[in-house]
């Protein structure tokens, strides 16, 4: 081999990856323990995070009162959800304003918990108002209004964004 | 030994293909739903939290078919392993997914979970049980995954030195839409590793030549062109590698590389004015990159071997004053990430929402020059040790926001204990009054129920007489009393006259009987309508009333041992924040000081080099003076 050949690869060799010379320090172990302890706190903290929603519940939303509302898109939705109000009783429940994320999960088939709150037993109405863009870069908004009945039990509903162009008829309410 | 190198490059190409659950059927359980929305979104940690919740609850209920989650819950069940292999919990995912392969299921649900045990055993190491979980596939498998299983399988035989294996894989991989580009490559390692030389590079060339559009594709192109052209110059065949390394893009990830080997194949075989050409455009380019470097070492190099030394001098002096600007720079990056300003600059959130966040972080004032670590921050061990310090950051961000909560709560439970308890014991004494009374209506209520019943299978006329009949039959029933006890001669007229009496009265009532059984049902239903909102607001009050308790009674003991989870995992966090923090500032310390190093010694090179240059140039003009 030249002498100008092991120039070069020795060149070549020191322009790939660098390993540094960590290794004395860092063994191969103290990483996979540490990463075995991170794995260990992730999980302990899921679980007080699992037992804080429940209290969180029991506390801010008790069954009696609670009442959720949740979000979805049918599969094959191509119009852009940009905000949905919801009023309860006339009262302003929410307003949530999508990002791109949010939108790309529903599209996906994730189900969005938009509100949750209390209201007492008895009959309710619930407005719902969509807004967004068509395909072809319209702008469009929707309104509809339903009557619910709040029970002793939690009252759990799903919003179903048909799409747009259907008038009240694409925004389904139900129980769930 | 040569060949270590591309053996890593084959492996590096292994991509991350972790598929998504999507729309499936249609979905019947919400919290489901809401896991999968904050999975699409990357929010691992609340996806989890949520099924693993959801899923725990179904298992612990009696009749689990009634439950929603009943429809869905071996993708439920496949999900949570999914979402822990996202959320990098290993050992968690494994054992879900084990799981899952052993249960009952359908073969597209355990050939797709054997796919990501596979996966999981190869991501660490564990090469024969990736393959015994590859072996486990059989029957149907999802058409999403069939190419990824292959080319898993590939790069398992590839990572356990078995190319004969891995080349009948990859060559059926060759057609691939997803994987044919990076199957091609492979398929050349694969030749590489077999010590099939000539196989190994006619399929490089193959691979190099791919027509696409795809930026990951054309790198793969790219790629697939430099190694080539690196083979020919570790083989001396300088000429041959030059057409392979023009083919690499100018502005493509390997682009730099390439016109360093260039530049060093063309003064290989002495054509010094087609190795400046290269060497030219690289010196130019950002500084820190390490083959710029070199080529600014490299470039007066050639222009010395074409005896024009003074422009060779010029650039040795340009290189040394690049070289020790450089070095101070990495300096003040050193002493940057001993500050602890690297770690800060690591975890803001604004420079995590950008893509070319690590790019960005050299703009943050103080911040080390992160060009310098591009090549460090690519590597598994430290985007592992990087992935691991930011979900640590974001658990504490997590806790501490928890345990400000705590006292919120407390506050709540304190303000709702001083409300109602007040209140409770009055209210507790007029309902015990009020219920004893409506205990009482009840049982009356009941009575008439039973009566009614009665009424209807066996008639009695003189229970639906009026008070006032019924004063008249009991006065009759005295007078007959006292008419039998009396002795007189007319007790025989009197009975008659008392006997009428009585018929009279059983007429009226057996003849209005159905009537007033009629009414006394209407009364009652009418009665059981009003004994119905009573009952419901009893319970409602009931109900309300323990609300009120439950409001501040009860939680005491939760938020005590919650609280102190929730100090004793901060403390844990903060541990091993500092542990895995020092392991990356140690990480990229050794790294930019093995890149100061580097320039150390090129500064030196071009400082003897330039000192030459300019006797070399004195020389020259002296020759060029003399008569």
């Amino acid at each position: 081999m030249s002498r100008l050949t092991r120039i070069l690869l020795a060149l070549v060799a020191a322009s790939l990856p660098l390993h540094p010379g960590y290794a004395q320090e860092i063994s191969g172990a103290d990483m996979k323990s540490l990463d075995g302890q991170v794995q260990e706190i992730k999980s302990d903290v899921l679980s007080i995070a699992s037992e804080l929603s429940d209290l969180e519940e029991r506390l801010l939303y008790p069954s009696n009162t609670q009442m959720a509302v949740f979000v979805s898109i049918p599969e094959k939705e191509a119009f852009r959800l940009d905000a949905v109000k919801l009023e309860i009783d006339g009262q302003l429940a929410t307003h949530h304003i999508y990002s791109f994320k949010e939108l790309e999960a529903l599209q996906k088939g994730g189900v969005q918990r938009i509100y949750t709150g209390n209201v007492p037993t008895g009959d309710h109405q619930l407005d719902v108002t969509v807004i967004g863009k068509l395909k072809n870069g319209d702008d469009f908004s929707e309104s509809g209004s339903f009557s619910f009945a709040k029970g002793v039990e939690p009252k759990t509903l799903g919003i179903t964004l048909a799409g747009p162009g259907l008038g009240k008829k694409g925004i389904l309410v139900g129980d769930w | 030994m040569k060949r270590a190198p591309f053996r890593t490059i084959g492996l590096l190409l292994f991509t991350s293909l972790v598929t998504s659950p999507g729309h499936g059927d249609e979905l019947k359980d919400l919290y489901f739903g809401e896991a999968l929305y904050y999975a699409h979104q990357g929010y691992f940690f609340e996806a989890l939290e949520r099924l693993d919740t959801e899923v725990r609850q179904h298992e612990n209920i009696d009749e689990p078919e009634l439950d929603s989650l009943f429809f869905h819950i071996d993708d439920a069940e496949f999900s949570l392993g999914d979402f822990e292999l996202r959320y990098r919990m290993h050992h968690r995912a494994g054992r879900a997914i084990t799981a899952v392969l052993e249960g009952a299921v359908d073969d597209v649900v355990r050939n797709d979970a054997a796919y990501r045990l596979a996966k999981i055993h190869f991501q660490k190491g564990q090469l024969s049980d990736a393959i015994d979980a590859l072996d486990r596939i059989e029957g149907r498998v999802p058409d999403g995954i069939r190419d990824d299983i292959e080319f898993l399988r590939a790069n398992v035989y590839l990572a356990e030195e078995r190319p004969v294996d891995a080349s009948a894989v990859l060559k059926r991989l060759q057609g691939s839409k997803d994987f044919g580009a990076f199957a091609s490559y492979n398929l050349g390692i694969a030749h590489l590793q077999d010590g099939e030389r000539d196989k190994a590079l006619a399929q490089l060339d193959r691979a190099g030549q791919i027509v696409t559009d795809d930026a990951t594709e054309l790198a793969i192109r790219d790629k697939s062109n430099i190694v080539l052209g690196t083979i020919l110059l570790e083989d001396g065949d300088f000429e041959r590698a030059i057409p392979y390394l023009n083919r690499v893009r100018l502005d493509g990830p390997f682009s730099n590389q390439a016109l360093l080997s260039a530049g060093w194949a063309s003064m290989s075989i002495e054509n010094y004015e087609r190795a400046v050409v290269p060497w030219s455009i690289l010196a130019e380019r950002e500084v820190t990159d390490g083959a710029a470097q070199e080529a600014m070492l490299a470039l007066p190099y050639a222009y010395g071997k074409l005896d024009i030394h003074g422009r060779a001098a010029v650039y040795y002096g340009k290189a040394l004053d690049s070289f020790g600007a450089e070095v101070d720079k990495l300096d003040r990056s050193i002493e940057s990430i001993r500050d602890g300003k690297f770690l800060e600059a690591l975890v803001r959130e604004e420079i995590r929402k950008d893509k070319d966040w690590v790019i960005r972080l050299r703009s943050l004032p103080e911040a080390p020059e992160t060009y310098y670590l591009m090549q460090l921050l690519a590597t598994h061990d430290f985007q592992s040790g990087l992935q691991n310090y930011l979900d640590l950051s974001d658990l504490r961000r997590k806790l501490l926001t928890w345990h400000g909560n705590f006292d919120s709560f407390e506050d709540m439970i304190g303000i709702r204990r001083d409300h109602y308890e007040p209140l409770l014991p009055e209210i507790d004494t007029r309902f015990r009054k009020l219920d004893s009374r409506l205990r009482l209506r009840i049982e009356q209520h009941k009575m008439l129920v039973k009566r009614r019943d009665d009424l209807l299978t066996r008639p009695r006329p003189e229970f639906l007489a009026t008070r006032d009949e019924q004063a008249v039959l009991a006065r009759i029933e005295s007078l007959e009393k006292q008419i039998q006890a009396a002795d007189t001669r007319d007790r025989d007229r009197l009975m008659q006259r008392v006997e009428r009496l009585k018929g009279v009265l059983s007429f009226t009532l057996d003849t209005e009987y159905h009537d007033r059984l009629t009414a006394f049902d209407q009364n009652l239903r009418e009665l059981d309508a009003v004994m119905a909102v009573s009952q419901k607001q009893y319970e409602q009050y009931v109900r309300s009333r323990q609300a009120a308790t439950h409001s501040y009674e009860g939680y005491d003991d939760s938020l005590r041992r919650l609280r102190a989870e929730v100090g004793d995992s901060i403390r844990t966090v903060d541990m091993l924040m500092a542990r895995q923090g020092r392991l990356l500032e140690i990480l990229a310390i050794d790294e930019l000081t093995a890149r100061r190093s580097r320039l150390e010694n090129y500064r030196d090179k071009a400082r003897f080099a330039l000192a030459d240059s300019y006797d070399r140039a004195t020389q020259a003009q002296a020759r060029s003076e003399q008569p």
